[in-house]
């Protein structure tokens, strides 16, 4: 068993990533998620196992040193907030059309906007679909606690690097907060600049050797013929992901009439839901997609063909029902329940917007 | 006839070679305009690279402007940065790679105006990279619309009556702003309308890349540069009118030479 601590979500990301060998994390405070760079200034993870660790003067020069950073092959991140998260939406934009692996970590406040600095999943629409320009997709973790910070810190750069493609955690402000115990990894070493050419060195800019062509970083590509080309394989790259990479949490959903959606904290609010409903003799169970882009598309549908309902519950104005309803294409009723604005629900109005819009309906 | 032929052909021996395309320039043939300032420069990065032995060790980033394409002729390994941005690019790169030569390569519009922000930190913070900045006060992919260094009165495709400080602001000297960052070590400005010039501009560029090596800070060399397309107006008139025009406003030479200033000088008093 690795090292047990209580710790907070953010200084989790911290830790983690400094044990797994992460090379560079550039960043820019903002609440609530600067305990993730506060942790690493406190750690001097510089000494202790080479990590660089940057205060950058915006989100905007942090995400592009990380597009930096991870042009060289390195194993690098950052992270931020909704409105941090908004500015780097143009070099994520870069990163996914150069193709290359980092990580990204939002820890969600409420928006739109300056809005409010408590837990909010507002920016599912912004991680899920794109956020920046032309057609992408990030892999989307996201964590309902504090362990899964960890755990998704070291699956995060090895998806990353599997598929050449940014990864984010799509946390919030509440699980970012939180403090609870958390099982630490074992240090992973730092891959050596040798090992970097291995795994890397056929597309990253490290230096050119006499005996290779040039590898040159970009997502330029004025021939709109080739664009098209190079869409075509990062479309191909995203179904690929989307057969392979879905993971998910089915609580209770083998006899369950009435199922519940949710991710990160609501998750939780929803997991105290199904308690309560089945106490009343409802049978209701919880599906908690982890991973939100590739979505669970698959498993949705199969159940919706044996249930009387579903409930999206979310801390935003309903986005992931979007995805329910396409992945239930019709085959059971699909309600919405939800807070905005940094409010978290509480399990009892879930479990009454349960009854009023499905069970009683 | 036949003597002159046989003396040319003595001549022509690769032993009286004295001077060649560098090998560090690829063969592809380059997009500028012609009379436009930035094949030259690349020439002299190219030249400097190979004469220092560092062309396995650097990276370049490309920015976002006419230059676009400068990993298309130096034969390096690139980063292409989003527009403004190349200076946080070098940042991430030079910091995971600290004993790499990392250089920007930007223009007025990439550099003075859209990223001014990741320029002036980039320098505050003391990055030991080189930013090469090709001044030539228009922007020139666009069609030639006013730069943030685009002078009083010129015309421009977005100042067709001359920049007016009114409606325009000034002309900004970015240089010398950079000049009185701490974290410079070396800045320069520089021109390549002459063949003593583009001695004087290799020697800062070289100078530039030195002084990275030594980990003094940043080198910045800004290229003072022509846009005869932007312009409107022929190559040689463009020469002209950058000596008449540009130089007084931007006066040539250097405007620091030393290192970052000495962190431990200024630490407060605890």
């Amino acid at each position: 068993m690795g090292e047990l601590r209580l710790m907070k979500g953010n200084e989790v990301i911290a830790e983690a990533a400094i044990r797994c060998g992460c090379d560079g994390y550039f960043g820019y405070p903002i609440t609530p998620q600067s305990e993730v760079m506060e942790t690493l200034m406190n750690r001097r993870p510089w000494d202790e196992t080479g990590m660089v660790v940057l205060q950058a003067e915006s989100e905007v020069a942090s995400i592009n040193m990380v597009y930096g950073a991870a042009g060289s092959g390195k194993k690098v991140m950052t992270s931020s907030s909704s409105p941090g998260i908004s500015l780097m939406a143009e070099g994520i934009s870069y990163i996914a059309g150069a193709e290359l692996p980092c990580l990204i970590v939002n820890v969600q406040r409420g928006g739109p906007g300056l809005g409010t600095i408590q837990p909010s999943q507002a920016d599912y629409f912004q991680a899920t679909k794109g956020g920046g320009h032309g057609d992408y997709h990030l892999i989307v973790l996201a964590p309902a606690s504090v362990q899964e910070m960890n755990d998704f810190v070291d699956l995060s750069f090895e998806l990353a690097f599997k598929y050449r493609n940014p990864v984010m955690i799509l946390s919030d402000g509440a699980i970012g907060q939180m403090m609870e115990k958390v099982e630490l990894a074992d240090y992973k070493p730092r891959w050596t600049d040798e090992e970097v050419k291995e795994v890397s060195g056929s597309w990253a800019a490290i230096g050119k050797s006499p005996d290779r062509e040039q590898n040159i970083i970009t997502s330029l590509e004025l021939a709109s013929d080739k664009m098209e080309q190079n869409n075509i394989r990062f479309q191909a790259k995203y179904q690929k992901i989307r057969e392979n990479e879905v993971r998910f949490e089915a609580i209770e959903c083998d006899d369950a009439d009435y199922i519940l959606v949710a991710f990160g904290s609501a998750a939780r609010v929803c997991q105290k839901t199904v308690q309560l409903a089945r106490a009343k003799g409802h049978k209701v169970g919880l599906l908690r997609p982890i991973t939100l882009f590739p979505f669970p598309t698959e498993e949705i549908n199969s159940m919706a063909g044996h249930v009387k309902g579903f409930l999206s519950v979310e801390m935003n104005a309903g986005q992931m029902v979007e995805d329910v309803r396409l992945s239930v294409n019709g085959k059971a009723p699909v309600e919405y329940y939800g807070r905005m604005g940094g409010i978290i629900p509480s399990p009892d109005e879930v479990e009454k917007a349960l009854e009023q819009k499905l069970i009683g309906g | 006839m036949g003597e002159v032929a046989e003396n040319i052909q003595n001549i022509i021996k690769p032993e009286n070679l004295v001077y060649q395309k560098s090998p560090v320039l690829t063969d592809k043939v380059m997009h500028y305009c012609p009379g436009c300032s930035h094949g030259v420069v690349h020439k002299i990065i190219a030249e400097v690279i190979d004469e220092m032995g560092i062309q396995e060790d650097t990276i370049g980033v490309s920015p976002v402007g006419c230059s676009v394409f400068a990993y298309n002729y130096i034969d390096i390994d690139w980063h292409e940065a989003a527009h403004g941005r190349a200076p946080a690019v070098a940042t991430g790169v030079k910091r995971v790679f600290p004993n790499k030569f990392v250089f920007t390569y930007q223009g007025d519009g990439d550099l003075a105006a859209i990223g001014t922000a990741e320029t002036m930190h980039a320098v505050n913070r003391g990055e030991n990279i080189v930013i090469v900045f090709i001044n030539n006060a228009i922007y020139g992919m666009t069609g030639g619309q006013m730069a943030p260094t685009t002078m009083v009165g010129q015309v421009t495709a977005t100042t067709p009556y001359g920049r007016n400080v009114d409606l325009n602001g000034y002309p900004l000297k970015i240089t010398e702003l950079i000049a009185q960052l701490p974290g410079a070590a070396y800045v320069t400005r520089q021109s390549v309308q002459t063949p003593a010039a583009v001695r004087k501009t290799k020697k800062a560029i070289r100078k530039a890349f030195e002084v990275q090596a030594d980990k003094k800070g940043t080198a910045f060399v800004e290229v003072v540069a022509t846009c005869n397309s932007g312009w409107k107006i022929s190559p040689v008139e463009s020469n002209k009118w950058m000596e008449e025009h540009m130089f007084p406003f931007y006066p040539l030479g250097d405007l620091k030479d030393g290192e970052r200033e000495d962190p431990e000088a200024l630490k407060m008093n605890v």
